[in-house]
């Protein structure tokens, strides 16, 4: 039973690109593709942002997003060229050979339809089974990925479930006609981490009891380990390495993939709190518009050069809990006191200097720098705000930020179109530095990042933090990102502080449910660990 | 900025109403006739003498126009800038202020919108003195409604970016904010608006005028010599096509600068240019 | 309570009578509390004290001005617009005529532009960036930089003087057939359809390129429905919408285009009626046409807001 299902050699995508007032010109995506997959078999396709992965898995339907057109080589499926078949050809392939799922199933889906509608109209479409047939189909497929009250959630609309339930729901779609290959294209991604896990043991239930083949699009490589059977790895539209998942996992032959494998490994040795923290936190509790509470009674102190890791998934309250303490929102009860002294609840009532002492970098470095301004302006107007330094003195101060966060002076003049993400994200870490604050305020600085450039921040922050000898209040979602970089560690969930403490103790044991699911649902690079994770959990995630 | 990037449509625009500009800065002397001079025959036809022919009592038809371009240009001019200097700086006040401030604004420029622009202008216009400064304020303040909700729009979208918000947070001022962080921002949709609010106060403007509300003869403008020259095309003489013929020219090449403007919108580094 | 569609859209009725209430306050203002003494306006610079005063006791000039607006609302409610002042007979005689009339020209235009503008819309997107599209969006630049009355006596001077085709004054009367009133407004109407045809197919285009953007045409697409089937069932649901919303708003514009082009032709409507009488500084006249406007403009906005309301899936399938 060995045949091939899907084999594509030497394939080349291109694209033409309109940059504004340039002449459009022809790129090219990705190169020298080539692979086979057997009936029944699962390939990860992974690689960072710009690798061309999406594009590759799509080529499977011979399909171009946007202006990509495959420009050269085979794409077989079923003993076929694909990209020879015509667009009748194409339309009895697609939706019944091969389907596919993709990252946002709450966008994929038409809010005008009723999910049931939608999920049998291939099968319907093809000519596959009778209207009742298809329904019992979806609904057993509904029961199999654990979607709730399966016989009636196909009459809901798209927008009366939940984002976890319709990533479920895209996959029977995508099962429902019993296509020989389905096209993940990072379903996971876009959900929490504790549901992450739910649907991901979903996909792969389905997956094996169904014995559909399937090409697994992902950037997370500890995901794509629990799901395949084997691993292609991309940078920059080109094959690095390709080979059996417990070979890419376990001994990686290129140094990509060795440090892809490797990525989260940054040690810090935890710090022991000192005498007075810099930040008291006490009982804070604050809601949007006086209705809904979104955060409650939560105390927690920072102290100075330390870090406090805020951990939690969306809607947790941890973003609310710096917009508390920046003033933007000032809170219903509780105080905050920076260096002993109270600081005013509301932003317009703070001092230039409590402002000055008090910095936040955010998750998209790109909406948090003004498209208009020049790097040197940017760093700079902290300069000019809070020091008063102007002209050579500032850019000589300006260059100094610049040579701190590893970019040097060159990129003085540039405007942030100009960076690449890694790049604008240190810009932003400069331009907080440049205000020489006691505590600097991380959301989620890192999440927007691919693995290996999120390294590099994470790393200059814990440099900067020896230098500098400036706090850090970090929030984030990504538990392995909390091991690295905090002293002390703060769980949060619906609004409440569950569990807070230093590092070494919070994350022993024993644990409370929800830090027990939190921490079960990072993925780890390690094969069989989703079904070990799946046997021992004991609480059902928020996002179901 | 680049010569060369410039499309040919946008040069034929920029070209086309620098030519306007031209001749209402220039009109009296570059005029052949005077503005009010009756130099020749009744409708005569185009001729070397009268390279557009003559008007309905005989006045020098290109003379009129030339000093036409200058009435209209400069009151559509004096209104747009009028309109916008009012609109964009409440709506970004709106934008950046919030809560009731933006509340009354908002609710006040509905409600003025609810009523037709051409026939509120009637209203007031059927009581209030018709001079050149009644014109440019109803024309001005009536127009501002549109650019106060496109400007308090382009600011509000801007207003909740991440750097607005670090500006904040770094205390910086309302000054610095709306100058600083948002104008650069919003500067291309509101030039190429700006584009627009001029052809649609052109238009306005000959509307009136062609209804016999807006400049009074013997004033010349092109709305008004519409008017005027408007019995001549039933005998076949088409004097009154040519100020209408004019307006369309000079909005479709601001139309095709505006919209140019706005195409080049995604160029994030031409805050330059 | 009831379904929430009912209570949003009870909700847009009753703030659209609010807005109505306010626009005829506005309206009032517009023309009485302004500088400039109507009885004087009237009656010109060189009328005798005696005279204004005289003129002002008859119109109740001398009452406080919100007594003046609320006896003017109440008669409007029981459907008395007043009396002109130029020839002193009711308002409301005249006006019930010439609405109709108005009425029946914007709503052939309505009747020939809307198909014509969604069906180019459609073709604009189906040949998205090729020369048909290109050719439509030339041809919008250009008419929307049209004033009214340029293109009126364009038509004129081509179809109806040089060609003889249509009449170039379109003088209606109830003794005409409808094959006759047709041809008298042939001019009218084509004028009206030019100038909202252009806005109107350039919106539709851009409201369905808008939907055929969304993630699940592609869904649609990679299902291998056939591309007719993907606009069927896809995305012609989901853009109908935005695209009735555009039809209101320019039929909306429609009202306002009716009065210059009323003009040109001297056809007998309500927007002739209103540039005459503006003219002729006759203030109850211009309240009560403006009024009517106004509230057919409202009305068509409300229509547009409900209309979008009702047709979004989140709002008639509440969570």
């Amino acid at each position: 039973m060995a045949e091939n299902l899907l084999e594509i050699k030497n394939l080349k995508i291109g694209a033409t690109v309109y940059p504004p007032g340039e002449k459009p010109h022809d790129i090219t995506i990705a190169q020298e593709i080539s692979l086979t997959l057997k009936k029944g078999q699962v390939m990860g396709l992974i690689g960072e942002s710009g690798a061309g992965k999406s594009t590759i898995g799509l080529s499977a339907m011979s399909y171009g997003r946007g202006g990509v057109q495959l420009t050269g080589g085979e794409v077989i499926v079923n003993g076929r060229d694909i990209l020879q078949i015509g667009a009748q050809g194409l339309r009895e392939l697609r939706g019944r050979e091969v389907t596919y799922v993709s990252q946002s199933a709450a966008a994929s889906f038409n809010p005008a339809m009723r999910l049931m509608e939608q999920v049998i109209e291939t099968t319907l479409l093809h000519g596959l089974s009778t209207k009742k047939q298809a329904e019992e189909r979806a609904v057993e497929l509904f029961a199999a990925l654990g979607l709730p009250d399966p016989e009636n959630i196909g009459n809901r609309y798209p927008h009366q479930v939940s984002g976890g339930q319709l990533q479920r729901a895209m996959t029977a779609m995508a099962l429902c006609p019993k296509p020989d290959l389905i096209v993940f294209d990072e379903p996971t991604t876009a959900l929490d981490v504790t549901t992450q896990i739910d649907v991901l043991a979903a996909i792969k239930k389905a997956i094996r009891d169904t014995g559909v083949a399937a090409l697994y699009i992902t950037h997370d490589l500890a995901v794509v380990a629990q799901v395949s059977d084997e691993i292609l790895v991309l940078r920059h539209g080109r094959m690095v390495e390709h080979g059996t998942t417990e070979h890419i996992i376990n001994s990686p032959k290129e140094e990509y993939t060795q440090q892809l494998v490797s990525a989260h490994s940054i040690q810090h040795e935890e710090k022991k709190p000192t005498e007075k923290p810099i930040l008291s936190v006490e009982n804070i509790s604050a809601s949007y518009g006086g209705a809904i509470k979104v955060l409650s009674n939560v105390s927690v102190d920072i102290y100075p050069g330390q870090t406090l890791a805020v951990v939690g998934e969306s809607g947790s309250g941890k973003s609310t809990l710096a917009r508390v303490i920046t003033g933007l929102l000032p809170p219903s009860e509780g105080r905050i006191t920076f260096e002993g002294e109270e600081l005013s609840p509301a932003l317009p009532e703070r001092s230039i200097e409590d402002l000055r002492q008090l910095q936040m970098i955010y998750q998209m470095a790109d909406v948090a720098m003004n498209p208009r301004q020049t790097v040197g302006t940017i760093i700079g107007r902290p300069l000019e705000l809070y020091f008063g330094m102007r002209g050579a003195e500032k850019r000589k101060r300006v260059i100094e930020l610049l040579d701190e966060i590893e970019m040097g002076e060159k990129f003085i003049d540039r405007y942030p179109a100009e960076l690449s993400g890694g790049q604008k994200q240190r810009v932003c870490i400069a331009r907080s530095l440049a205000a020489k604050p006691k505590l600097i305020i991380c959301d989620e600085v890192t999440s927007a990042l691919d693995p290996l450039v999120a390294d590099g921040i994470l790393k200059l922050l814990l440099d900067l933090q020896k230098v500098e000898d400036v706090a850090y209040l970090f929030i984030t979602h990504d538990l392995a990102t909390v091991k690295s970089i905090s002293d002390s560690i703060a769980v949060m969930y619906q609004g409440e502080l569950v569990r807070y403490g230093q590092k070494s103790e919070v994350l022993a044991p024993p644990f409370d449910d929800y830090t027990d699911l939190l921490l079960s649902s990072v993925p780890e690079m390690k094969l069989g660990w989703l079904e070990e994770v799946i046997a021992h959990r004991k609480m059902e995630s928020a996002g179901n | 900025m680049n010569f060369k990037r410039i499309p040919i449509s946008a040069l034929v625009g920029i070209l086309a109403t620098s030519g306007f500009l031209f001749i209402a800065l220039f009109a009296p002397v570059i005029a052949p006739y005077g503005m009010a001079e009756i130099v020749g025959d009744v409708w005569e036809p185009m001729s070397d003498k009268f390279w557009l022919g003559t008007d309905n009592i005989g006045r020098d038809l290109l003379t009129r126009m030339m000093y036409g371009a200058r009435t209209t240009i400069f009151i559509a001019g004096v209104a747009t800038i009028l309109s916008f200097g009012l609109g964009s700086v409440l709506g970004f006040t709106a934008a950046v202020k919030g809560g009731w401030v933006d509340m009354v604004m908002s609710r006040a420029v509905d409600l003025l919108m609810s009523i037709p622009t051409l026939i509120f202008a009637l209203v007031v216009l059927s009581v209030l003195p018709g001079n050149l400064l009644t014109l440019i304020v109803v024309m001005g303040i009536l127009d501002s409604t549109r650019v106060y909700r496109l400007s308090r729009a382009v600011a509000v979208d801007i207003n909740v970016m991440d750097y607005v918000e670090a500006a904040r947070l770094r205390g910086e001022g309302l000054r610095w904010i709306i100058f600083k962080e948002i104008l650069p921002n919003a500067l291309s949709p509101l030039v190429a608006e700006l584009g627009l609010r001029f052809i649609f106060m052109i238009l306005f403007l000959s509307s009136l005028s062609f209804l016999g509300l807006g400049i009074q003869p013997p004033e010349a403008d092109w709305g008004s010599m519409v008017k005027a020259n408007k019995d001549g095309i039933n005998f076949g003489i088409p004097a009154a096509l040519i100020p209408g013929f004019a307006i369309a020219i000079l909005a479709i090449s601001v139309n095709l600068v505006a919209d140019w403007i706005l195409n080049r919108t995604s160029d994030l580094k031409g805050g330059r240019g | 309570m009831g379904h929430p569609i009912l209570n949003l859209v009870a909700q847009r009725i009753a703030l659209g009578c609010l807005l109505l209430l306010m626009a005829s306050v506005l309206i009032f203002i517009g023309t009485q509390i302004l500088p400039g003494d109507i009885a004087q306006s009237i009656l010109g610079q060189s009328a005798t004290p005696e005279a204004v005063a005289n003129l002002r006791k008859d119109l109740g000039l001398n009452d406080p001005a919100y007594v003046r607006y609320f006896t003017w609302l109440s008669g409007v409610l029981q459907g008395d617009l007043g009396v002109a002042l130029s020839n002193g007979k009711p308002i409301a005689q005249a006006v019930g005529q010439r609405l109709s009339n108005t009425l029946f020209l914007a709503g052939w235009a309505a009747l020939i532009s809307v198909p014509l503008a969604v069906l180019l819309g459609l073709l604009a997107v189906q040949y998205k960036n090729r020369w048909p599209d290109k050719l439509i969006s030339g041809v919008t630049l250009t008419t929307i930089s049209l004033p009214e009355f340029f293109l009126g006596y364009l038509l004129i001077f081509f179809i109806s003087v040089q060609l003889r085709w249509f009449p170039s004054v379109a003088i209606i009367n109830d003794s005409m057939s409808l094959g006759q009133k047709l041809n008298t407004i042939a001019l009218p109407v084509a004028v009206l359809v030019l100038v909202v045809l252009a806005q109107m197919m350039r919106m539709t285009r851009a409201a369905i390129l808008n939907v055929m953007q969304s993630a699940y045409i592609e869904t649609a697409e990679l299902k291998g429905i056939t591309p007719f089937q993907v606009i069927r069932k896809h995305a012609f649901p989901n853009a109908i919408a935005p695209i009735i919303n555009v039809i209101m708003l320019n039929l909306a514009y429609l009202v306002v285009g009716v009065v210059i082009v009323e003009v040109v032709f001297a056809y007998p409507g309500m927007g002739q009626y209103l540039v005459d009488h503006v003219s002729k500084r006759d203030v109850p006249v211009v309240q009560a046409c403006a009024l009517i406007f106004a509230s057919v403009y409202i009305s068509l906005n409300i229509v547009a807001d409900i209309v979008s309301i009702v047709a979004n899936p989140r709002l008639r399938h509440p969570k």
